[in-house]
C-alpha cells in the first residue's frame, strides 16, 4: 500500500524531482503499472476545463469618493452591478445584460474588459446620508484603479453537464447553443478526460482551501458550490481568485444567441497521489464518464432523458440519436482544457506551485431541489375553452367562412377524418383567400405548420409559445393529437391582469 | 465560382434550371438543393466566364442569382476552439483536428450563416 503525505511530495516539487502527469497522460500510466506503480511513480496529476460558467463573478472595491458616497445602485458600463453593500463594494455578475446593448453585451464583457486593462465607466446612485451626502457618482476606471477585484464564481466546475438536442420542428436558442430542429445536432459541454471533479469523485483532495488554477493565476476553492448535489453526480465548486492576476487567455466573455451572455472560466485542480485510490480514480477515461442527452424541446426543468450516453462517445464527433447518426459539438474548450491541465503541470514542476489538502472536506450527501412555488401554477387545461368548433379538412372554404362568422371565433382548428388535428384556419387566411379570390378547400387554405399545446403544459410556457411563433391562439390537443380545446393570447391577458 | 440561386414558391415547380442550362450550355454543377413548399435554393459551381450568361438567363426566368464570395472568416483571437460551429454546418466546413484545433475550410461554405448565431465568441463573421 502506497502512503504518501502531502508535506513528502511539496518537499519534492521544492526539490524539483516531483513527478507532475496531466489526467490525460495518467490513463495510460495506470494502464501500464496498475494504480500501485503509479502512486508510486506519479505525485500529482493536473487536471482542467475551459467552458461556460454562467454563476461566475467578481467582487470590487472602488474606495471612496470625495465627498463620499454610499452607492444603492451601480451600473458598470451600463450593466448592473449588485451595490446593497456597504458604501463602495459592488458584484458584478456574469450574466446581467446591459441596459442599452441587451444580449450583446452583459457582465462577462465587463469582466474581460477589466482583465484587459480597459476603462470602465462607472454611474452610481444614493439617496444620501449624513455621513455620504453625495447623490450621483459617474467617473472611468480601470482595474489598476479598484482595491480589490476578487472572482467569486458561486458554481464552477460543474462534475458533469448533460448534452442537449431538440425534438421539435424548429431551432432553439439555449445556453447549450443553436439546437437545430429534429435532433439535428447534438451539444454537450466538459472536458471529460480532464475534468476535475471526475478525477476525485470523493472529494478526497478537492475541499474548502485547495489552492488550484483559475483564470491563469493561483485561485482556491472556498467550498461547495450552489446546487451541489454529489449523490446524483452534480458535484460543483465554489471557487476564488484575483481578478487582477488573471488573464483573458483563460478568461472569456460570451454571449449565446436568443439567451444571452455567459462567461467561459478556465480552471484546472491538481490532484496530489496519495495513495493507490487516488490513482486508480485519476485514471478515469471519457468512455468512463456517462452523462445524460436531454431533449431541450421540452421546456420544462424536468427534461427526460434520450439515452444516456458517454464523453467518448460525444467525443467521437456523432451519436446515434433514434437510429439517426447526428453530429456533435462541445461548447466548452478541449484544446483549452489540455492547456490548462499543462501549464498548472509547468508551474508545479517549476516549483511554483504547491499542493494543498482541504481544511474542510465537501459534503457529500447535499441534493438539490426544485423551487418551492407557493401558488400553484395553473395548467392551460384549466383556463382553455373546451368548447371549441372543428372543421374537416375536406370542409369547403364557403363551411369555414360560415363557422368563423357564427361562432364569433377567428380560429378553427382543422381535423383528418380521424379527427386529428391536421392545420388550423383563420379569419386572416380567409379574407386573404377572398383577396386573391381562390375559393378552394379548407386543406388548400389553412396553415399547415400549427403550434400547439396541451391541457397539462404550464400556462407560462403556452404564453411563452404564443409569444415567440407571433401567433395568437394554441390549439389543445391530447396525446392522439384530438382537438380538446383552444387557449388564446386574451384567456392568457385575462389570467395574468387578475395574477397581478 | 460558387452561386447561390433561389427560386419563388410561384415559379418553383417550373424547369427553369433546366431551361437556363439547355439555353446557355453552361456546365452547371450543382453541390445543394433544397426546395419545400415556400421556396427553393440551389448551391451550384460553374466556371466564371459562363456566370454573366446563366445568370442572364435565370433572372430572366424569376430566379434570384447571388455569387457567393463572401465565405466565413474567423477571428483567431477571439475563437477559443470549442467546435460549437461544427455540428451546425450543414456543409461541414468545420472539423477539429487531432490536437482539437479548430480547422476551417471556406471553401465549402454556401454562407447560410447559422455559425455566426452559434459562435459564442463572436468569432466568425461572413465576408471580409
Ligand atoms: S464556435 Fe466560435 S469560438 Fe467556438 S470554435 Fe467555432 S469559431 Fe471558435
Ligand atoms: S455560413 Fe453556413 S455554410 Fe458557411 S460556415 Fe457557417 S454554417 Fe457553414
Amino acid at each position: 500500500m502506497v502512503k504518501k503525505t502531502i508535506h513528502e511530495i511539496n518537499g519534492r516539487i521544492r526539490d524539483g524531482s516531483v513527478n507532475v502527469v496531466t489526467a490525460e497522460e495518467m490513463v495510460d500510466i495506470v494502464g501500464e503499472l496498475g494504480a500501485e506503480g503509479a502512486a508510486k511513480e506519479v505525485d500529482v496529476v493536473t487536471t482542467g476545463t475551459f467552458g461556460a460558467m454562467c454563476s461566475s463573478g467578481v467582487w470590487l472595491n472602488f474606495g471612496h469618493s470625495e465627498p463620499p458616497i454610499r452607492i444603492n445602485k451601480l451600473w458598470l458600463n451600463d450593466v448592473e452591478a449588485y451595490s446593497g453593500v456597504a458604501a463602495v463594494d459592488a458584484y458584478i455578475g456574469a450574466t446581467q445584460a446591459s441596459r442599452s446593448k441587451g444580449l450583446e453585451y452583459g457582465g462577462a464583457h465587463v469582466i474581460e474588459d477589466l482583465i484587459r486593462g480597459r476603462s470602465i465607466d462607472v454611474h452610481g446612485t444614493s439617496s444620501g446620508t449624513d455621513c455620504y451626502p453625495r447623490k450621483v457618482i459617474d467617473t472611468t476606471i480601470n482595474i489598476y484603479d479598484l482595491n480589490q477585484a476578487i472572482m467569486l464564481n458561486p458554481r464552477n466546475s460543474y462534475q458533469k453537464y448533460n448534452a442537449a438536442t431538440n425534438s421539435t420542428n424548429h431551432t432553439l436558442n439555449t445556453y447549450m447553443g443553436t439546437l437545430l430542429p429534429n435532433h439535428g445536432n447534438v451539444t454537450y459541454s466538459g472536458a471529460g478526460v480532464l475534468s476535475p471533479m471526475h478525477n476525485d469523485p470523493n472529494y478526497e483532495t478537492i475541499g474548502t482551501g485547495t489552492r488550484i488554477f483559475l483564470g491563469g493565476t493561483q485561485g482556491y476553492i472556498v467550498g461547495e458550490g450552489t446546487q451541489h448535489s454529489p449523490e446524483s453526480g452534480f458535484g460543483t465548486l465554489m471557487l476564488k481568485g484575483d481578478l487582477k492576476e488573471m488573464s483573458s487567455e483563460y478568461i472569456r466573455a460570451a454571449s449565446f444567441e436568443g439567451y444571452g451572455t455567459s462567461l467561459y472560466v478556465g480552471m484546472g485542480i491538481p490532484i496530489p497521489v496519495l495513495n493507490e485510490d487516488i490513482a486508480k480514480a485519476t485514471a478515469i477515461t471519457d468512455d468512463d464518464i456517462v452523462t445524460n442527452l436531454l431533449d431541450y424541446g421540452i421546456p420544462s426543468s424536468n427534461r427526460p432523458s434520450i439515452r444516456s450516453v458517454t464523453y467518448g462517445e460525444l467525443r467521437s464527433g456523432s451519436i446515434d440519436v433514434n437510429g439517426k447518426e447526428v453530429t456533435t459539438s462541445s461548447l466548452s474548450s478541449f484544446k483549452k482544457s489540455r492547456q490548462i491541465a499543462n501549464e498548472l503541470k509547468d508551474w508545479i514542476k517549476a516549483g511554483e506551485f504547491f499542493v494543498s489538502m482541504p481544511v474542510e472536506r465537501l459534503p457529500r450527501d447535499t441534493a438539490c431541489n426544485s423551487m418551492k412555488l407557493s401558488s400553484v401554477n395553473p395548467l392551460v387545461g384549466d383556463i382553455m375553452t373546451s368548447d371549441v368548433s372543428i372543421i374537416q379538412a375536406e370542409a369547403s372554404f364557403n363551411d369555414a367562412a360560415k363557422t368563423i362568422m357564427d361562432k364569433q371565433f377567428s380560429h378553427l382548428p382543422v381535423v383528418d377524418k380521424n379527427n386529428s388535428l391536421v392545420g388550423i384556419v383563420t379569419a386572416w387566411d380567409i379574407s386573404k383567400a377572398v383577396a386573391k379570390a381562390e375559393y378552394d378547400l379548407v386543406k388548400d387554405i389553412m396553415t399547415k405548420d400549427v403550434v400547439t399545446t396541451s391541457p397539462d403544459e404550464a400556462i407560462d410556457i403556452a404564453a411563452f409559445k404564443l409569444d415567440s411563433n407571433s401567433v395568437s391562439a394554441l390549439p389543445v390537443i391530447d396525446a392522439k393529437k384530438q382537438v380538446v380545446g383552444i387557449i388564446t393570447s386574451d384567456d392568457i391577458s385575462k389570467l395574468l391582469a387578475r395574477r397581478q | 465560382m460558387k452561386i447561390k440561386i433561389s427560386i419563388e414558391s410561384s415559379i418553383v415547380t417550373k424547369p427553369i434550371l433546366a431551361e437556363a442550362i439547355v439555353e446557355t450550355g453552361a456546365l452547371l454543377n450543382i453541390s445543394q438543393a433544397h426546395f419545400d413548399n415556400t421556396h427553393g435554393e440551389v448551391v451550384a459551381d460553374i466556371p466564371s466566364e459562363q456566370f454573366g450568361h446563366i445568370r442572364d438567363s435565370l433572372v430572366k426566368k424569376g430566379a434570384e442569382v447571388v455569387v457567393l464570395d463572401t465565405p466565413i472568416s474567423r477571428d483567431e483571437e477571439e475563437c477559443v476552439e470549442c467546435g460549437a460551429c461544427v455540428s451546425v454546418c450543414p456543409v461541414g466546413v468545420f472539423s477539429l483536428a487531432d490536437d482539437w484545433s479548430l480547422e476551417v475550410d471556406p471553401d465549402k461554405c454556401i454562407q447560410c450563416g447559422t455559425c455566426l448565431t452559434m459562435c459564442p465568441h463572436n468569432a466568425l463573421v461572413l465576408g471580409q
